[in-house]
């Protein structure tokens, strides 16, 4: 814990370079064994940063995402963090993608033909926006005629939606329900501990 | 003519349908079919109308459809004893259960699309190329595909020389260039394919070092990327506990 002043102890100090240097999560185990500690010490001493961050009014935040942590800018201060970016950096996925991922997510390992099956279209051409951006990879093939290709999602799909695994992912929508039912059974399941649980 | 007429764009036929379904307040499981085949074939009318190309898909739904409201004319086969087959026998059935299915993945896709925007609040500092920073490079679909793979030794190919006719033909062993990679990536943890290769090489060389990196990446010993098709492939050593 830094004291009043905010002046961090030398292995609080390494752990946050550490983390700044890191292109990716960083799960504890790992950060143990950067810095030569057990895993349980470096847990605690990344709990401490991420409370340090959190109380001592600063820009950025230490995040649970993707099986690691991460120093990320914080929410309040996306405006001028999105003026920096250029807008390809963060552009949106197109609804075909993004319904494209969404079967993909709730029905890993999946071919392309059972996610045509379920949208009644080609996807070809967002399986492959999808598998540029990274947020999905093959996953080898499917045992059986044709041997077709199956895919997943990526740590960098957990990243993209905010998301430490993907126990995290939304319930899916039930099946039998009407419309605005569904949506308001989705918000009463939906994990409370965020703020931002919006439902459409 | 003189109308200006904006046209909702849908994802397919079950997305044009889930709206049509909304817009007339129906009850998803008990669709009047003439009145939705109707509506359909309008959509596809006004699409026509504005000269849009029409996918396939819409097209093999709007059959789809003729033939369960023809179905829905036709008498019913009587039914066996108890009311539970109704179901069974309703043309309507498979076309229902498809909407319904296709309705959940499309409002989970909308849940995701309020995940993104979350989580776009948050940024990470991007990676660095300078750096040597993995994510720099973007995640290839099963580490490499193979035809770019052999695209870009195509090119090594036509660069190297002719094999000068004094060269033994077993000059270069699978075993050997294996140690080669092996060898270098102990020094650096990553190298270009191209690195293997002094200034000059012969056709037969790239050829048994292309075999021996196939060879380790098929051991699970080395990762090779490359960030565009025919760009430089990039060999890296396999971390055991990497993934």
């Amino acid at each position: 814990m830094s004291d009043e002043r905010g002046i961090l102890t030398p292995l609080q100090a390494a752990l946050e370079a550490v983390l700044f240097a890191a292109a990716e999560p960083l799960s504890a185990e790992r950060v143990a064994e950067i810095l030569g500690i057990a895993v349980d010490e470096a847990l605690e001493l990344l709990l401490e940063l991420r409370r340090d961050y959190d109380y001592g009014g600063r820009g950025i935040e230490l995040v649970e995402v993707a099986g690691g942590y991460r120093l990320m800018t914080r929410p309040d201060f996306a405006l001028f963090v999105q003026r920096l970016r250029s807008d390809d950096d963060t552009a949106a996925l197109s609804r075909p993608a993004l319904e494209t991922l969404a079967v993909i997510a709730y029905r890993q390992p999946v071919t392309r033909v059972e996610i045509e099956a379920i949208r009644g279209v080609k996807c070809e051409k967002a399986i492959n926006t999808l598998l540029e951006r990274g947020l999905i990879k093959e996953m080898g093939r499917r045992r059986g005629p044709g041997r077709p290709i199956i895919y997943g999602t990526t740590t960098a799909f957990l990243e993209h939606f905010g998301l430490r695994d993907l126990s995290e992912l939304p319930p899916l929508p039930a099946r039998d329900q009407a419309a605005d039912e569904v949506a308001a059974t989705g918000e009463d399941e939906a994990p409370s501990d965020d703020e931002g649980d919006t439902t459409i | 003519m003189g109308l200006k007429v904006s046209l909702e764009v849908f994802e397919g036929p079950l997305d044009l349908l889930l709206h049509l379904v909304r817009r007339e307040e129906l009850d998803i499981c008990d669709i009047p079919i003439a009145r939705i085949t109707d509506q359909y074939l309008q959509y596809l009318q006004q699409m026509r109308e504005l000269d849009l190309e029409i996918a396939s898909e819409f097209i093999v739904m709007a059959a789809t459809l003729l033939e369960i409201k023809a179905r829905m004319l036709l008498p019913r086969p009587p039914r066996p004893a108890g009311d539970g087959d109704a179901e069974e026998t309703d043309p309507r059935r498979l076309l229902v259960e498809q909407l319904l299915e296709y309705r959940r993945y499309k409002e989970a896709a909308e849940q995701l699309a309020i995940l993104a925007q979350e989580a776009g609040l948050r940024s990470p500092r991007p990676a660095s190329e300078l750096n040597g920073e993995r994510s720099g490079l973007p995640e290839l679909p099963a580490e490499l595909d193979l035809a770019a793979l052999v695209a870009a030794m195509r090119s090594l190919l036509n660069e190297a020389e002719e094999a000068p006719p004094e060269i033994a033909r077993d000059a270069y062993s699978l075993r050997q260039k294996m140690d080669l990679i092996l060898g270098r990536l102990a020094a650096a943890p990553r190298l270009r394919f191209r690195d293997l290769f002094g200034r000059r090489f012969t056709r037969l060389e790239v050829v048994v070092t292309f075999l021996a990196l196939l060879e380790l990446i098929r051991g699970r010993l080395v990762l090779a990327r490359q960030s565009e098709r025919l760009g430089e492939i990039y060999i890296e050593r396999r971390e055991a506990a990497a993934g």
